[in-house]
């Protein structure tokens, strides 16, 4: 195997004291960056790019892309403890890994997310090693009917997951379709919705809303029942690593479908969001214990954090052999590479042999020592909870508002997550899912200029999504998906919950 | 490096503590240097080639230290750019703000109606000009930009497919002069969120062709995967140095040379606000000088086949009416204008 | 004044400020607005097919803001039907309203103050405030963590990350 003995190589390259001192500090950095919503791994990557000018591309790269790792896992963190997702991609795990939180399981969500993460990126950096120069090709074939029949796939893995009235996860969803097509439409250049007032020229940031919807709407609802902190009053074991990995090796099944999904959304590329929703409403769909997600199931945490791991990881596919980024992240560490002297595309696994091997082989090292890094630190990030509501909750709308206020350098962005926050309570309260509104806010904008793009490339023929097996076959996949809940309504077991009070 | 900063940051304080008290009684100061950071605008998102450029002068300032104040680059890129120009134009006494520009300094406006121009700010400098080229698939073999064209004659009406970056920008402003030259044959013209993206898609046979910068290009270039058919400059690019196997930039032909009489190049041009002073306008045209003369960006301008030509003061004004009339009567032409104008 | 944010005992049965089924109402009403909002910008851009775009920009918000309206309109007369017990529990009390306001109100003024003193010093105001108000902290103990708040933040964003924030006159008395 000519692989095994490059990757040999590259590790020779990756492991000096120097380089492992570098992953050290970008993971550690990561970290914070990944907690703080208002630092996205972009901006750290962006800022400290200019710090790395003077050092040699490998440890560079190195350095730089720990920073990402570290993001990565430090996303979680926040999304767990105070339901605020710190990166996109944290959206999904929030769903069950702030309910266990609640019940004084933070530490096992914690140590969940952290291994899922561990898990679906090695899965992907090995699929890398082995399948590069094949799957580079592939991602090829991906155009805008691929791409829409892509999204539509991850629409339809989570339609009618919801408990709520079917009529309300319609509004809700509808809702984020909405807010998405405000600002300019980027198939046109005309402006939509913004009846003259230029802040509404960007359009709703997703970070904003679920800052919003997330982040304010349950302290607004923590408040309102006077509990303090649900959960705080958990006692710290030392042990929660050993029981939560005893839980994991029972949900092999999930971790599988995740790691695929998510290798597959990356190198599409899909990216790390909509693979961690799709991760999330197979496994609800699938899995045995799907039905109590949502209630705070371990199982519910590792079906996204492993699907966006893996997709993360596998973007930096796409980045390096063809020179498109997979995330703004991505975006920036291109941008570095080119200022070192190094050209992403096809040529780059010939030309730069040694900077790749060391790259892929720093990917391994990154994830092992970023796990044993946050692993140590769960009781430490568990111990926040402990600190009293009075100053939590005030710190976290701080913190809330300089991440909404960090997406577009705007304080009409804070307003609207103070708007978004009462909307986030009062839709809990009355019953409309949120999810499918996030995941339309965030899919809405790329699936619809997929299909516009889709349209214009075939004049109008709606046929064009079947036009190949590629995006026929996923297609297919994603009507079968939508009509599921359907079929299984007719044939199956009565949905208690949806149909319990008819009109 | 954080100990750096902070140390940076510390003797940054205690010298503008000395500072204050050396100048305090209002002493005019013969030139003028920043007092606090300077906040470097990008009117477009992370990754595009605006980007890379203003992230890239960040990292050559800050390693030649060409400034004592930091740097801070923060992307504006709503609404096509509008919100970082209308950014600008409300800060008009803050002479701290700088932006690079790219095509939609004069798009925007034009296309949306946004409320702004380069009247709005102060020029400063013209860095670069930005070439275009016209791509095709390396399969599909098309002799030069001659065959491609009458290729695209002979076919039906939108048969034939280009990609671009945005909508009624610059990619599309190209796509609508080169149907002036097709016998009334139109492309279909189909907007991406960016150039890599657009490249990737005409690897991909997704589209017949695209009009990418160079350094969007290069590395599929070299791969094999594209082929180079003209660009749209006056003259051909100065850059002899080979880039694949056997062709430099220099080997491509200039579209007019290929019988396709079509020229545009982008400006990549630094402006601050409009009440900055003389002074500070000639302290950022002596910085940006010194940016121009290091190695790191002579570099950066060979690998993306710039064109590097250097205006500052009233000659880059002239330059600055002109192509925004230039960009009116293409625009309009093309249909392009926003209702309200 | 008694802590409104510690639970007391007996708060169950305080009677409900407003119903499930009111609340239901009044958000399926919003929801036709903003449907409307959008069919009638998106006649405005136009729905059908153009020649040289495709579907015409308003095409895909046309159709979503239809669906929104007639799921809207189902909901709207679900909830003016509904006799149900469940519809007729309470959505909130007035306790939950008032410890709402107690962190949201402030929340408003932390935001407007943000826009004129700057976000460091406003964070440190609202977090000491709140610590004293309602966490019934000593005033030095407020002031300290508030303060380590601010400067901690401060250091990270604008001196170590580069990132700007909104700044007001104190920040501006040190240079920055």
């Amino acid at each position: 195997m000519e692989e095994i003995g490059s990757l040999l190589g590259g590790f020779a390259v990756a492991i000096s004291p120097y380089n492992i001192a570098l992953m050290v500090v970008g993971i550690v950095l990561g970290v914070v960056i990944g907690v703080l919503p208002g630092l996205g791994g972009a901006n750290g990557v962006a800022i400290l790019l200019p710090l790395t000018f003077g050092m040699d591309p490998t440890s560079a790269i190195i350095m730089l892309t720990s920073i990402y790792w570290g993001a990565l896992f430090g996303g979680a963190i926040t999304a767990v403890l105070f339901n605020i997702p710190g990166e996109p991609w944290s959206v999904a795990t929030t769903f069950d890994g702030h309910p266990m939180a609640q019940k004084g399981k933070a530490d096992e969500a914690l140590v969940g997310a952290f291994t899922s993460s561990f898990v679906g990126a090695i899965f992907a950096v090995i699929l890398i090693t082995f399948l590069a120069p094949v799957i580079a090709k592939f991602a090829l074939r991906f155009g805008p009917a691929e791409f829409f029949a892509v999204q539509f796939l991850t629409f339809a893995s989570f339609l009618g997951m919801g408990r709520g009235s079917p009529m309300k996860t319609l509004a809700s969803m509808c809702l984020g379709f909405a807010l998405a097509s405000v600002g300019l439409d980027g198939v046109t250049g005309t402006l939509r919705l913004t009846f003259g007032h230029d802040e509404l020229m960007n359009g709703f940031k997703f970070l904003v809303a679920v800052i919003g919807l997330f982040g304010i709407g349950e302290i607004l609802s923590s408040m309102e029942e006077g509990l303090a902190f649900r959960g705080a009053a958990a006692k710290l074991k030392m042990d929660a690593v050993i029981r939560t990995w005893k839980q994991l090796p029972a949900m092999a099944v999930t971790f599988l479908r995740s790691c695929i999904v998510g290798c597959w959304m990356g190198i599409t590329p899909g990216g790390a969001t909509p693979a961690s929703f799709m991760g999330y409403g197979l496994a609800k769909r699938f899995s045995k214990r799907g039905r109590h997600f949502g209630k705070g199931e371990l199982e519910g945490v590792v079906a996204p954090e492993t699907a966006a791991h893996a997709a993360g990881t596998a973007a930096m596919l796409p980045m390096l052999t063809l020179g498109i980024p997979g995330s703004p992240t991505a975006a920036v560490l291109l941008g570095g590479l080119l200022i070192w002297g190094l050209q992403p595309g096809p040529l780059l696994f010939v030309e730069q042999k040694e900077f790749v091997w060391g790259l892929i082989a720093s990917m391994y090292m990154g994830n092992v020592v970023g796990l044993i890094i946050v692993l140590t630190c769960v009781p430490l990030f568990a111990a926040i909870l402990r600190v009293p509501f009075s100053i939590i909750a005030p710190a976290i709308v701080v913190v809330c508002a300089i991440g909404a206020y960090t997406v577009n350098n705007a304080m009409f962005d804070v307003w609207m997550m103070l708007v978004f926050g009462v909307l986030g309570y009062l839709f809990t309260k009355l019953g409309y899912p949120l999810p499918p509104l996030v995941l339309a806010l965030v899919l809405g904008d790329q699936a619809e200029s997929s299909f516009r793009q889709a349209m214009l490339t075939s004049q109008g023929d709606v046929t064009v999504f079947w036009h190949n097996w590629l995006s026929g076959g996923i297609m297919t996949l994603g009507v079968a998906l939508a009509l599921w809940p359907l079929v299984s309504m007719l044939f199956g077991k009565k949905d208690d919950d949806a149909l319990a009070n008819p009109a | 490096m954080i100990g750096k900063s902070l140390r940076k940051t510390a003797i940054a304080l205690a010298a503008g503590a000395a500072l204050l008290t050396a100048f305090a009684p209002g002493a005019a100061r013969a030139e003028w240097a920043p007092t606090k950071a300077v906040t470097f605008i990008i009117p477009a998102g992370t990754g595009g080639g605006a980007d890379q450029m203003a992230r890239f002068i960040q990292g050559v300032i800050q390693k030649n230290n060409l400034l004592d104040k930091p740097v801070v680059v923060i992307n504006k890129g709503g609404g096509a750019g509008a919100e970082g120009f209308i950014e600008m134009k409300g800060s008009a006494k803050d002479p701290h703000k700088i932006i690079i520009t790219l095509s939609n300094l004069f798009t925007t406006p034009l296309g949306t109606g946004a409320p702004f121009s380069w009247k709005d700010m102060k020029p400063v400098a013209m860095l670069a000009l930005d070439q275009f080229i016209l791509w095709t698939n390396a399969e599909k073999n098309y002799a030069d930009a001659k065959a491609y064209i009458d290729a695209v004659k002979a076919g039906a009406d939108r048969q034939f497919k280009m990609g671009g970056t945005g909508s009624k920008q610059e990619d599309q402003i190209i796509t609508a002069a080169i149907e002036k030259q097709t016998d009334g044959k139109k492309f279909t013209y189909v907007p991406y969120d960016g150039g890599g993206k657009v490249a990737v898609q005409l690897v991909g046979g997704h589209i017949d062709s695209s009009v990418n910068n160079p350094i969007e290009a290069v590395a599929q270039w070299r791969g094999k995967q594209l082929k180079p058919l003209c660009i749209f400059d006056s003259k051909r690019s100065t850059y002899t140095e080979k880039v694949t196997d056997d062709m430099a930039w220099s080997d491509i032909p200039t579209c007019t040379e290929a019988g396709l009489p079509v020229e545009y190049q982008m400006l990549r041009g630094i402006f601050t606000t409009a009440g900055a002073t003389d002074e500070q306008v000639a302290f950022y045209v002596d910085l940006f000088k010194k940016v121009l003369a290091t190695e790191d960006w002579k570099e950066f301008m060979k690998k993306g086949a710039f064109n590097q030509t250097f205006m500052s003061g009233p000659e880059f004004e002239k330059w600055l009416t002109d192509t925004e009339a230039k960009h009116k009567e293409l625009m309009q032409g093309a249909g392009f204008l926003a209702a309200a104008q | 004044m008694t802590d409104i944010t510690e639970p007391q005992p007996g708060e169950s049965d305080e009677p409900a400020l407003v119903t499930l089924r009111t609340a239901d109402v009044v958000v399926a009403c919003l929801f036709l607005v903003v449907s409307a909002i959008v069919i009638s910008d998106s006649v405005r851009l136009g729905f059908h097919w153009q020649d040289s775009v495709g579907p015409a920009p308003g095409y895909f918000p046309f159709y979503i803001a239809v669906v929104m309206a007639i799921a809207s309109a189902y909901n709207l007369g679900r909830a003016i039907l509904a006799r149900g017990p469940e519809e007729q529990e309470g959505m909130t009390t007035k306790t939950g309203v008032l410890r709402m306001s107690a962190i949201f109100l402030p929340a408003v003024l932390y935001v407007f103050a943000t826009s004129y003193i700057g976000i460091y010093v406003a964070s440190a105001i609202y977090i000491a405030a709140f610590m004293i108000f309602f966490g019934k902290f000593a005033v030095w103990k407020a002031l300290a963590v508030a303060l380590s708040i601010a400067i901690v933040s401060f250091m990270m964003f604008e001196v170590w990350f580069l990132v700007p924030l909104p700044k007001g006159p104190l920040e501006a008395a040190f240079g920055y």
